[in-house]
């Protein structure tokens, strides 16, 4: 199911550092043409779907056709990704919308404690840095084959 | 007409990149969860002054397998202990793994996953009244480190609103390694070996998918995490489609090929996953059967899996199959009985269990419960939900089919091809089952390649890993490589090629294009180059008609076998040939080139290895049923780079756990 962009909400993200769906895109899909200022995918048979460039788009410029290969016309699923939610809009090629609403994280943006301060003490035990912190010990087999 | 001939991409590629060079200790290649649990443990072991550097393909906030999301962690431990584990990984398996690593690896999981939750992962939990609550609503019942109870659909398997997983588990990850040891974009596609110490990872070589430039990087230990294998396969879907693979379509097999090219030792590489999935749109089905307790039926709408001739046919494969749970493989095998008796397709009974659902729920809840088997898509298989919308499927009404896909290499899911690696320094681990670097000491997780680490997809023999399992995984070897370095402090690392040979080998498909795209008017057809995905084609029709792919039902023989080897070294002599006209088709020639080689492992493995050990992942039809009298141990091999020959070989299985 490829992405593409609409060629009138694409602005490039103005000619910026970053051009999102370019920076997101795990398979380097998505490309700006510099000339247009507009981005496009490159190698629609490669896309996974994963709809990164979509959610991340500033400018709701990029949707997703199904797969021609198997994938009748007619729907869509679009994705609003908040700090705290993603909101999904299901449409169905009969006409039915379905939305959904689901949690994206509990905490805010850039909260993750990665610990920084936290150094290890020995190096030798195969106790992770946490694990020795908190004075854990390393689980052994209940039983062993004699 | 295009005339004069140009190459498709954004950004040209020249014949003289710039090189940058960087010295490190230690090397992390790949950033998907294991590299990310890596980049978050290493810098609490490392000592003042040591230098650290992770090189990623794609961007971390949403590179491998966990890039799109997902719906459950599949690897809790919690109240069932690491021996339980070993017990499930190892039944599923066929018996055959590496229970120390799996032991080891058992009693780790679970920090990872409190520290994914403790980030900002929602986790759903059973309120007092065993009802399901998600997001924030389940945090009043406090968090799973506290003894929250999670939502489990199998005994292993937990519940998560994962839409952002790998945008929170990146986030700590960069945060802890600090942004300016991260290189994005950079593709790692080559490692060398020390000039002067043998069998010594002394660094690695990749490109820029950005700008013209070749990095060469010096290091002392290295970890290679960077996914399994996709698109190895003809995949069912060859048009569009072609991108809807179960696993991430990027992973190129790049860190088999990049150990192993190096002469560090696989492990039961002939081990693959064919998942049954959702037809055409590959979504999850593990919710389906797990947490809505739905059947899946033959063409006939009758329930094959509970037949007498399927009981009947899994005796065959005692005690595996006669298990409480029966393995991942002979599920499919019982799948592919029925439709190669005609009895297909095989359809998911979404109808029945909603309806059997709803008989206890209130209208909020049943909602509740719709929305559940949405977000199971929605959180990780987007297309699947749009492939229902574009075919009016809603799953209370209307059923939908399953079907086995292509083949996958991977050894962190329901496989367990990889490299065989050193197990922890413990009383318990047999020796044979320890790898002694040059020092005489124990690093696990170690390659057979002194101061080459990896983990998740990279590790062979201990399957059902999963996300938070390769996390954890990635911290275990993250321990070890520092340990690595401060006992190689003084070693001073030598690469064995020079920085014009490494720039040569590496740009050598654009050098092939600019010498040759003038001489036709079609920039894509030139007798003198061939394009990656001309060769991409060519790779996934071999293996597909010889190497047991979907076209034989999976089935290979030993005569196949021989005509798929003889294919895959003419793609080897021609990949000498491959050609890129910019960045991103310079990417894809090495992508290539790395899943030909991983190729090759797997198909010399099948060849060796002269029994059907996983039916319903692949038939050896010259070897049908289980040979335990010759076969109950680990096939592996090794590459011989300087001789350019393979070496394949057993070495023994050691039961651990009763």
């Amino acid at each position: 199911m490829p992405s593409y962009v609409i060629a009138e909400k694409c602005d490039g993200c103005k000619g910026g550092d970053k051009t999102a769906c370019m920076y997101i895109c795990p398979n380097d899909l998505m490309v700006l043409d510099t000339n247009a200022m507009k981005a496009y995918n490159q190698e629609p048979d490669q896309c996974w779907e994963c709809f990164s460039c979509v959610k991340i788009c500033p400018t709701q410029a990029i949707e997703v056709r199904g797969y021609s290969d198997f994938v009748p016309l007619g729907s869509s699923v679009m994705p609003m990704l908040g700090s705290e939610d993603v909101m999904w809009t299901c449409k169905f090629r009969n006409g039915l919308i379905k939305r959904f609403k689901f949690p994206v994280r509990t905490t805010p943006e850039g909260a993750a404690n990665a610990y920084e301060s936290l150094k290890g003490k020995d190096l030798n035990s195969e106790l992770l840095s946490t694990e020795e912190a908190e004075g854990r010990a390393l689980p052994r087999p209940k039983a062993l084959v004699k | 007409m295009a005339l004069p001939n140009k190459p498709m991409g954004e950004t040209k590629a020249v014949r003289d990149p710039a090189v940058e060079e960087r010295e490190v200790d230690i090397l992390i290649v790949g950033g998907g969860m294991a590299a990310c649990g890596t980049a978050f443990e290493i810098k609490k072991w490392m000592p003042e002054g040591m230098k650290v550097l992770l090189v990623d393909k794609a961007a971390m906030e949403r590179s491998g397998a966990v890039a799109q999301g997902l719906s459950a962690i599949n690897t809790y431990v919690g109240e069932n202990g690491p021996d339980d584990y070993v017990k499930m990984v190892r039944n599923d398996l066929m018996g055959i793994v590496r229970e120390d690593l799996i032991f080891d690896l058992g009693c780790h999981v679970d920090d990872s996953v409190h520290l994914f939750e403790e980030w900002g992962l929602p986790i759903w939990k059973k309120d007092e009244q065993g009802k399901t609550l998600d997001g924030n609503k389940g945090k009043k019942m406090g968090t799973l480190k506290s003894g929250a109870k999670p939502v489990r659909t199998g005994k292993w398997q937990i519940m998560i609103n994962g839409e952002s997983y790998k945008r929170i588990v990146a986030e700590a990850a960069k945060k802890a390694l600090g942004t300016d040891n991260i290189l994005e974009r950079v593709f790692i596609v080559e490692l060398i070996l020390d000039a002067n110490v043998p069998n010594q990872i002394a660094g690695a070589v990749g490109i820029s998918t950005r700008e013209n430039k070749v990095y060469i990087i010096k290091c002392k230990t290295c970890m290679i995490a960077c996914g399994g294998a996709v698109n190895i396969y003809q995949p069912r879907s060859v048009g569009e489609g072609k991108g809807r693979a179960w696993y991430p379509v990027w992973n190129a097999g790049s860190t088999y090929t990049l150990g192993m090219k190096i002469g560090a030792e696989l492990s039961m590489m002939e081990n693959r996953f064919t998942p049954a999935r959702f037809k055409d749109g590959y979504g999850p089905v593990g919710a389906w059967y797990l947490l809505f307790k739905a059947k899946s039926l033959n063409g006939l709408m009758e329930n094959y899996a509970a037949s007498d001739v399927a009981k009947k046919e899994l005796e065959k494969y005692a005690p595996y199959g006669t298990a409480a749970v029966t393995p991942t493989c002979l599920r499919n095998h019982l799948m592919l009985f029925e439709m190669k008796e005609g009895r297909g397709p095989i359809i998911m009974d979404t109808v029945t269990a909603l309806a059997n659902l709803a008989k206890t729920m209130d209208k909020k809840e049943l909602k509740h419960l719709e929305s559940e088997a949405w977000e199971d898509f929605l959180d990780m298989t987007c297309g699947q939900a749009n492939l229902w919308c574009a075919t009016n499927t809603e799953p209370e009404k209307k059923n939908s089919e399953i079907m086995p896909t292509e083949p996958y290499l991977l050894g962190s899911h329901s496989g367990c091809c990889g490299f065989w690696v050193s197990g922890p320094d413990l009383d318990w681990v047999p020796d044979s089952y320890k790898i002694k670097a040059d020092n005489g000491k124990v690093y696990n997780r170690m390659t057979t390649v002194n101061g080459l680490f990896t983990s998740g997809d990279g590790v062979g023999c201990s399957g059902h890993k999963f996300s938070s399992g390769s996390h954890a995984e990635g911290r275990m070897a993250a321990k070890s490589m520092v340990r690595y370095a401060k006992d190689h402090a003084d070693y001073k690392p030598a690469l064995s090629k020079s920085n014009q040979e490494l720039v040569d080998l590496v740009y050598k498909p654009v050098r092939v294009f600019l010498d040759n795209c003038n001489y036709t008017t079609a920039v894509d057809i030139n007798p003198n180059y061939i394009k990656p995905s001309g060769m991409t084609m060519r790779l996934m029709k071999a293996t597909n008609e010889y190497g047991a792919g979907t076209a034989t039902y999976y089935m290979t023989s030993s005569k196949n076998l021989e005509i798929a080897m003889e294919l895959l070294q003419t793609m080897r002599e021609d990949c000498e040939k491959l050609a890129a006209g910019d960045l991103h088709e310079l990417m894809r020639c090495w992508e290539i080139y790395h899943r030909i080689w991983t190729v090759e492992a797997h198909l010399r493995h099948i060849q060796f290895r002269k029994e059907t050990r996983y039916p319903g992942f692949y038939y050896q039809c010259d070897y049908p049923g289980q040979d335990d009298k010759n076969w109950f141990c680990f096939t592996n091999s090794k590459y011989d780079a300087k001789a350019g020959k393979w070496d394949t070989f057993k070495r023994d299985y050691i039961k651990i756990i009763p």
